[in-house]
């Protein structure tokens, strides 16, 4: 951005080489009570390990802040604040400038300390999505907001968000005798959005815990390059979408494999699409039916064979008609849309 | 003729100034001299006058803080408060429904004790969209934990907002303050304001100090984890001790204020105008002081013996004291810029509240009668306040009177 803008130096956090060089020391310890196999959970200790001991952590109202702070046992090793549901991007403005002011005044040590705010589908895509966007357009503040996505209201009791995908089966949205599909919305491009709309936020990814090392990775890329960044994971969840916890890391992949998760950095503009998803972009790797993801969970368990078909046709019109596959959704040819492969 | 030129920046410092300033004015150099931190604005009128003051004075170059424009209410006091529990000094304000849409921030930041100073710029909530002054806006935080003072001329406005900061930010307290300033009546109002020196200033006001509360790498604390029946009452009861601690607090810093700028606010809870031989008195806060106060002088010349206690400090409301100075008057006329729809008597938060203090305080009750006056922002003018004095009068008399009635009403 403009040189006008006065910035502070960040932590120069060089990428992990290897998870034989991820260090041991974890900042997100004992003492959470989410579910067995929880993602979320991962990410947040994942989340810790990249950003390392000068951080401050913001975590918006979810499962990450009822379960993981309970009074008395606090899982952080960091410094940690909870925030409103929708202040996610508000919280870490906050933070972040108050080190400025101080810092400049001489109040306390100059130092570059990592800001991180954590929010939910609910808190990151819905109610506080407003304050997020703004925090984005504002150059001065080194912040990191982390959306972890588990595609529902999963601390309230599984309820539609804004990131759920078609059709699920939620609290607020249960298949019942006339209407089969209560929940008729597509998922929520949320990093899309962020990337399109905020030419000052320098980083946005997408990841998934089940590339740890690439999302630690991602974070710190995310908190080395400075200015307000946002990174998008998607996170399984057992407890809301129905499966054995075993298989969590592997839902995580079959995301990725069928096309549905498309993991992705921008960097000053720059997309660069990683992992699996390179492949499938490249034409390297065949994209997996998403009927292979679909039918391990519960939460889909009301598909018939029409509703199958139909989300792989909005996946099949992402990878085969956007202009840019899986990231935004402009389209090539508008007035003569493609007709849906595989 | 010889003039004497001061040189001007060295004696800035030291030197007491006079200058002619809005309400909101006031705010802003009490923030400069304050030497906030980070600053958070959203445009809603009236209070959001302040907020054009101290963008330019960070234009300027005269206050080095961080000034965001945030994408509403709610964001700009949930930036405050993250900005105070990183220690940072913060101000920030609304008006109006624009108050009630950072209701959620507006909530949990007493409960966090974080010692943010706000403005409200108080103003009629929607609808119908009136940009003037009732009091509900402010009043709604009044259960919450937050301290609400109002004031009636830019200078109190001021010297308020030096006090705000050192009773929010002294480590007995740490919970947040809202300064009421009735919009237009006062944040649009200029008036001669002394300002202080900077230097006294810091001889008043200490720097924030977090402690031991303080978010930052070298202090690895959880703020706020999640708490269920198990703990919230002890929670609740430690607000509740802040609110038992506030009189004295404020007591103390009013006396200290005294002390160092020579400028005498006297009770700090309540001003009295000619109750001393008084019969009767008037009750309200905010800007209706003035023509409450002309047109006392006004019956005073013909005779008749009334006065007027204008409140200041609404939480902690000084219930005791109040019954002191009220319960020797034969009748109190309430005069509000509020209603509480469906209160006990239909009457506005004030009256409720006066009765309440009066109710357990007082030795002798005199009738409470409450008048819901000046809505909208329509003036409060002299002859609804001359029938305000008559009809209490009446009811000292002993001729029952209704208890709340509107005035100045179109038939």
């Amino acid at each position: 951005m403009s040189t006008l803008v006065e910035t502070k130096p960040t932590q120069e956090l060089a990428p992990f080489k290897g998870v034989k060089k991820v260090p041991y020391e974890e900042y997100f310890t004992s003492g959470h009570r989410t579910c067995e196999g929880c993602e979320s959970a991962q990410f947040m200790r994942l989340v810790a390990k990249a950003a390392g001991p000068r951080t401050i952590v913001l975590g918006a109202t979810g499962c990450m802040y009822v379960a993981n702070t309970s009074y008395y046992s606090t899982v952080w090793g960091v410094p940690w604040m909870h925030t409103q549901l929708g202040a996610a991007g508000s919280s870490a403005l906050g933070a972040a400038a108050a080190l400025k002011a101080l810092m400049r005044k001489g109040e306390i040590k100059d130092e570059p300390i990592n800001v991180v705010a954590f929010c939910g589908d609910g808190g990151g895509a819905d109610i506080g999505l407003g304050p997020i966007s703004a925090t984005l357009t504002i150059p001065d503040y080194n912040l990191l907001i982390v959306l972890y996505d588990n595609e529902s209201y999963g601390n309230t009791g599984i309820q539609v968000s804004s990131t759920s995908p078609y059709g699920v089966n939620t609290t607020f949205s249960t298949p019942g005798k006339v209407k089969r599909i209560m929940h008729h919305r597509w998922k929520k491009n949320v990093a899309g959005l962020m990337l399109a709309g905020h030419s000052t936020c320098k980083y946005v990814a997408t990841v998934s815990t089940t590339y740890a090392l690439q999302a630690m990775n991602c974070v710190r890329r995310a908190l080395s390059i400075g200015g307000p960044t946002f990174i998008h994971c998607l996170n399984p969840c057992p407890k809301g979408w129905d499966f054995d916890p075993e298989i969590a890391y592997e839902l995580g992949n079959l995301a990725v494999n069928t096309g549905i998760w498309p993991l992705y950095e921008v960097e000053n503009g720059v997309l660069k699409l990683y992992g699996k998803t390179r492949q499938i972009a490249d034409g390297r790797y065949k994209r997996l039916p998403v009927a292979d993801y679909l039918l391990k969970q519960g939460r889909f368990a009301h598909f018939t064979d029409e509703d199958i078909a139909f989300f792989q046709s909005q996946v099949d019109d992402m990878w085969n008609n956007w202009l840019i596959p899986g990231v935004i959704p402009l389209r090539k040819g508008a007035e003569e849309p493609a007709p849906a492969t595989e | 003729m010889a003039t004497i030129t001061l040189p001007v920046k060295e004696h800035e410092e030291v030197l007491e100034q006079e200058a002619l300033i809005t309400g909101s004015e006031a705010i802003a150099v009490a923030c400069k001299l304050a030497n906030v931190d980070v600053v958070t604005a959203y445009p809603i009128r009236p209070y959001d006058t302040v907020m054009q003051y101290m963008s330019q004075l960070v234009a300027d170059g005269e206050l080095d803080c961080e000034f965001i424009v945030a994408d509403g209410e709610h964001s700009q006091f949930e930036i405050v408060k993250h900005a105070s529990a990183c220690g940072a000094r913060v101000f920030s304000g609304s008006s109006g429904v624009g108050w009630m849409y950072a209701m959620e921030a507006l909530t949990v930041t007493p409960a966090l004790r974080i010692p943010i100073v706000a403005l409200v710029g108080n103003r009629t909530l929607d609808d119908p969209g009136a940009f003037g002054v009732e009091h509900n806006d402010a009043l709604s935080v009044r259960d919450l934990g937050w301290m609400l003072v109002w004031v009636d001329n830019a200078q109190e406005a001021l010297d308020t907002a030096l006090i705000a900061y050192r009773v929010a930010e002294d480590r007995r307290m740490f919970v947040p303050l809202a300064i009421s300033c009735d919009g237009a009546f006062l944040t649009h109002s200029q008036s001669l304001v002394k300002i202080p020196a900077p230097e006294k200033v810091k001889k008043f006001l200490p720097k924030y100090n977090r402690g031991e509360l303080l978010l930052h790498p070298d202090n690895v604390i959880s703020v706020a984890p999640q708490a269920n029946e198990d703990w919230v009452m002890e929670m609740r009861r430690q607000n509740y001790a802040v609110t038992e601690r506030a009189p004295g607090v404020i007591r103390e810093v009013y006396a200290e204020f005294e002390r160092i700028f020579g400028r005498k606010y006297g009770n700090p809870f309540f001003e009295e105008y000619r109750t001393e031989d008084a019969e009767v008195v008037l009750f309200g806060m905010g800007t209706l002081s003035t023509p409450v106060k002309v047109t006392i002088d006004k019956l005073r010349q013909q005779g008749k013996k009334v006065g007027f206690v204008r409140l200041r400090w609404f939480r902690p409301f000084a219930g005791p004291e109040i019954a002191k100075a009220l319960e020797r008057f034969k009748a109190i006329g309430v005069i509000e810029r509020d209603v509480s729809f469906g209160s006990p008597d239909l009457s506005g938060v004030v009256a409720t509240e006066l009765r309440s203090a009066l109710y357990s305080n007082a030795k002798t009750r005199p009738p409470v009668l409450d008048f819901l006056c000046g809505l909208g922002g329509r003036e409060v003018t002299v002859p609804d306040v001359e029938k305000i004095t008559e009809i209490t009068f009446q009811a000292a008399s002993g001729k029952p009177q209704p208890l709340t009635q509107w005035i100045g009403l179109r038939g």
